[in-house]
């Protein structure tokens, strides 16, 4: 088996299966943490039982999703090494720092006050417990600092020399902290993880209302995530947009790729809404476009000329249809989050906002919507950057570690069946933890654990694992 | 022997500061997954995972760091080491996934709180097992070709290796026993006195059946342990090591709650200084070393700015959540 595979192939199919199903847990947590944190100081401050129930409530969902995106993110930096062996010596001298720096930085902070967090609140007190929920929060924010600076440094290449041995090595750490595509990245996907996150906690809001439209702790959860929806939807579109124009500078063939120009338009390219890309063919089938509405939106102007993947060659073209179609579901669920938003605002303003069940049925129906433009989004940026993996630098064919195709199948294999089942457990209890409504009383993490350090007395380990 | 610090130097003992602190670390949280069938299930079991679940995800963190850091500082050894050790690292990486998640999934699930348990036990022998192999594998030496590795995806599997990663596994689980000692009473301590008296004796019987081998893997070892003068330094190691565990029996024997615990870390840190004699400077023994395989001094100067500040913060509050969660678990509480 394997054994007249392309290894390269494998491995990058391994590399996409891994770091999709990983980054589907941070940006959750991103959110959450920051969700967390906003509870725990609202009950503080008020003292509205409420709170504390919604933050026992989503802690329990959280501690199951920061597990998750922990133990398939250190596969992740791991893999480096061993698939993309070739790629780590020669950038690691310039990422690697960077990815040192998200470790001393962030994941220590996140992993030294989870505990405090997760299980310390009758330990410590409600004020160092604050400290430690905060610390975590701002850990994920750290960590996604850093992360994204890599990766862009990766897409957008610059503070660099090349030594001898072919290694990338730095000449201006601040250039390749702050290259040029990181800023617009940071922003867009920091905005998508809460955009997520608010997404997932308005549709559990919005489920228990339907059943329960009485039911508080599901009236503030689903306000406070209509409103965070509100606020950030028609940011991120802003945000996109500029992202957008940032590729279009640094990677225009991405930006083809995306908008499915084969061709250039020297007087003001279409805006093509579908069609079916035919990259052998260069050029897309059943086409619904409008006339250069693309110009207008890439250059602000309607008769702009717009360079087209005739002007690149082929060998660096990126896979079109995928490209194409991914960067479509991305801008589509984005603009029904912009509808959501939009509607759920009309609703405030009429005070139906807890028991116009079209609303909240709209709201369940997107409660995923975050994870699939998430990933749409980075099947985009990744898949429209290839066929480097060091922007026009470094080919990803080149970037492979030595290993047959047999050693990197059967790896792979391995990953599919491991995840599908111990993340497959993983969405299933978190499913599960959202079909309880919230109720006042809410179990924390240390009940039902009696033995837990956190302290309960063992009494309790007879009693049945009610509301957990 | 001479050690001049310069970058390299400095980044290579940087390095191996964090796998130690990993190994000790995860080592304790490794070895109760180990030890986990020999617990019944209910509160006996619940205790032992209640001792280290607020830090089990703080100690694996230094793994990311050992891993990191070695791209980073050392981005050519990283690149020889990992896809020559492919299969025991990504069964690690599976089994850690196991491992980890065990820690969750057996309180959201009580029907399939069984298979949790086993996925927790077996994640964390597995683990073990291949760390301890990836050691193995490294010291008997990696074939190079050029600026990779130069050889097949079984190269690393011998009986040496195989000898260190049962090693690594009892190791591990001696540690877990000795940790349990200091956080648990009653029967559950009793029984692991027990497991310690025995574990102790087997981990002393690996320390001396992988020093015995080592210096006979022809990697210049040989020279390096016995030559002389070298000899009269590198005696101390082994010397020091039945020392330890002496005093690591007496105080099994004495029922002390602590000592059996920093006995046995002591007993690590020593085959831990074995291992840098054997190996340093090389960081593939013995076709690269620690200078051949650095970054640049700009990438090592603007991380070791970063590391000087930033691993002593962290080591205090970790501290500070290990000591948030100190004493025994389970009965009586703390409030």
């Amino acid at each position: 088996m394997f054994d007249h595979a392309d290894a390269v192939l494998l491995a990058r199919i391994q590399f996409a299966f891994t770091v999709s199903f990983h980054f589907l847990f941070p940006s959750f947590s991103i959110g959450l943490a920051s969700y967390l944190a906003v509870l725990n100081g609202l009950w503080l401050r008020t003292k509205d039982e409420v709170y504390l129930t919604l933050f026992k409530y989503w802690l329990k969902i959280f501690a199951l999703t920061f597990a998750m995106g922990v133990v398939s993110g250190i596969v992740l930096s791991y893999q480096f090494g061993t698939n993309w062996s070739v790629f780590a010596d020669k950038t690691g001298p310039v990422i690697g720092p960077l990815m040192a720096y998200e470790v001393m930085t962030a994941f220590f902070l996140e992993a030294g006050f989870l505990g405090v967090m997760l299980f310390g609140m009758n330990r410590v007190g409600p004020a160092l417990h604050f400290a430690a929920t905060l610390a975590v929060a701002v850990g994920t924010f750290i960590s996604a600092f850093w992360i994204l600076s890599a990766n862009s440094w990766l897409q957008t290449p610059a503070g660099y020399a090349i030594n001898a041995a072919g290694q990338f090595v730095p000449a201006d750490w601040w250039k390749i902290v702050f290259n040029p595509s990181f800023p617009y990245r940071l922003t867009h996907t920091v905005m998508a993880a809460y955009l997520t996150t608010a997404l997932a906690v308005g549709g559990v809001g919005a489920w228990h209302l339907l059943r329960d439209k009485a039911n508080r702790g599901a009236r503030v959860m689903f306000s406070m995530a209509m409103g965070m929806i509100t606020v950030v939807a028609p940011l991120q579109i802003l945000a996109g947009d500029a992202h957008g124009l940032n590729t279009l500078e640094h990677q225009p063939a991405k930006v083809m790729a995306m908008e499915g120009h084969f061709q250039s338009h020297p007087d003001g390219a279409p805006l093509i809404l579908f069609g079916l890309p035919d990259q052998a063919a260069a050029k897309v089938r059943a086409e619904v476009s409008v006339p250069k509405a693309s110009s207008l939106i890439l250059k602000h102007d309607l008769g702009a000329p717009l360079a087209g993947l005739d002007t690149v060659p082929r060998a660096d073209w990126p896979v079109v249809p995928v490209v194409f179609w991914s960067f479509r579901v991305m801008v589509g669920m984005g603009l029904l989050m912009g509808l959501l938003a939009l509607v759920s605002l009309v609703a405030r303003m009429r005070r139906r906002l807890y028991d116009w069940r079209p609303l909240l049925r709209f709201a369940v129906a997107m409660g995923p919507a975050g994870f699939v433009t998430v990933i749409a989004g980075w099947i985009t940026t990744e898949v429209g950057r290839q066929p480097f993996t060091v922007y026009g630098l470094l080919r990803t064919t080149a970037s492979a570690a030595p290993l047959d195709a047999p050693a990197v199948g059967a790896s792979l294999l391995a990953f599919i069946g491991v995840y599908f089942i111990v993340f497959g457990a993983g969405t299933f209890y978190i499913l599960r933890l959202m079909s309880h409504p919230p109720h006042p009383g809410e179990a924390g993490l240390e009940a039902g654990r009696p033995t837990r350090a956190a302290g309960i007395i063992p009494g309790g380990a007879t009693e049945p694992e009610a509301g957990r | 022997m001479t050690v001049s610090i310069d970058l390299a130097t400095a980044w290579a003992f940087i390095i191996a500061f964090a796998v130690f602190a990993y190994v000790v670390m995860d080592g304790f949280d490794l070895g109760i997954g180990i030890l986990f069938p020999a617990f019944k299930p209910g509160p006996e079991r619940d205790s032992a995972m209640n001792s280290v679940a607020p830090v089990w995800d703080g100690n694996e963190t230094w793994l990311v760091l050992g891993g990191g850091g070695l791209m980073a500082a050392f981005p050519l050894a990283y690149a020889i080491i990992l896809p020559a050790l492919y299969a025991p690292i990504i069964a690690m990486l599976l089994a850690l996934i196991f491992r980890g998640v065990g820690f969750e999934f057996r309180w959201r699930d009580p029907r399939h709180r069984p298979f949790w348990d086993l996925a927790f036990t077996a994640g964390s022998v597995v683990a073990a097992f291949a760390q301890g192999v990836t050691l193995g594998a490294l010291l008997q030496g990696i074939k190079v070709v050029g600026r990779g590795y130069g050889g097949g995806w079984w190269d690393w599997l011998s009986p040496f290796s195989l000898l260190t990663g049962a090693s690594v596994v009892i190791g591990y689980a001696l540690l877990g026993s000795t940790w349990l000692i200091m956080k648990t009473q009653g029967p559950m301590q009793a029984r692991a006195y027990r497991q310690a008296g025995w574990l102790g004796w087997a981990t002393i019987a690996c320390i001396a059946a992988v020093s015995a081998a080592t210096p006979f893997l022809q990697n210049g070892y040989y020279q390096r342990w016995f030559a002389m003068p070298n000899v009269l330094y590198t005696a101390q190691v082994p010397l020091l090591v039945v020392v330890g565990s002496g005093l690591f029996f007496l105080n099994l024997r004495a029922r002390r709650q602590a000592a059996p615990f920093l006995l046995t870390l002591g007993l690590f840190a020593l085959t831990f200084a074995g291992l840098g004699i054997s190996m340093f400077p090389y960081v593939v023994p013995t076709a690269v070393t620690i200078w051949d395989a650095a970054a640049p001094a700009s990438s090592q100067v603007f991380m070791l700015v970063g590391a000087a500040v930033l691993i002593p913060i962290i080591l205090i509050y970790t501290g500070y959540a290990y000591w948030v969660f100190r004493g025994k678990v389970g009965h009586e509480g703390y409030h």
